[in-house]
């Protein structure tokens, strides 16, 4: 109908705003927010590839990829806490 | 060109639609906590709506199945669990390592709590004493 290019037009400009503040942001905890926005981007980006190439294998690469995502700002956030 | 396709392709379209907002917000928003509240919730939904949409929109064509539509909604209720507990982690961490709020902001609920358990640490410990010189 409109075609995959719009879709991965607006998933750049997230990515592209988003390393921006990872390169300009004042505190670590905002590049780690941004790191945390940036995955959740990645893994809606390979949901899109596994239609994109109709292979329903990187449907688990996806998941398994949102799984670590999860454990590394968990590890980061323990980190900042002190607890870790 | 059927019904399951242009549902699909309209909820990636809002999904992606959200994605560009959630990344408006994290360089938009004064501070850390404000881009945390903006952009973990519009990246949320927005992830909701590529995963579904594009389980949704593979049924519609001649390779897709059911256990398309299966898998992506086990990845999105994953990520519909997963992303406000880092986000809740990672807001705490900041705030217990002192970043500070922007200068506009007016409420912090959370040090009113943490004041209000420290009073209530302390009050019993009086209550302690008068119920010992009560029992003398």
């Amino acid at each position: 109908m409109i075609g995959i290019n719009v879709y991965l037009a607006l998933i750049a400009i997230a990515t592209l705003l988003s390393m921006y503040r990872i390169f300009r942001g004042p505190t670590t905890v905002d590049r780690i927010v941004a790191v945390d926005i940036m995955t959740t981007i990645t893994t809606g980006l390979m949901v899109l590839f596994a239609l994109y190439y109709q292979r329903m294998i990187f449907l688990d690469v996806a998941l398994v990829y949102a799984i670590l995502a999860f454990g590394g700002v968990m590890a980061f956030a323990r980190y900042m806490e002190g607890g870790l | 060109m059927n019904a399951l396709t242009v549902i699909g392709e309209v909820l990636v379209l809002l999904g992606t639609f959200f994605y560009f907002l959630s990344a408006l917000g994290l360089i938009r928003m004064p501070d850390v906590y404000n881009r945390m509240q903006t952009s973990t919730k519009s990246a949320t939904l927005g992830s909701l709506g590529v995963i579904v949409g594009v389980g949704i929109w593979a049924l519609g064509t001649d390779f897709g199945s059911a256990a398309w539509l299966t898998k992506t909604i086990v990845i999105a209720v994953f990520l519909l669990l997963t992303n406000p507990i880092s986000a809740h982690a990672l807001i705490r961490a900041a705030y217990k390592s002192g970043i500070p709020l922007w200068e506009g902001s007016i409420v912090d609920k959370y040090s009113e709590h943490l004041e209000a358990k420290v009073k209530a640490e302390e009050t019993p410990e009086e209550t302690d004493e008068t119920g010992e010189g009560g029992e003398e």
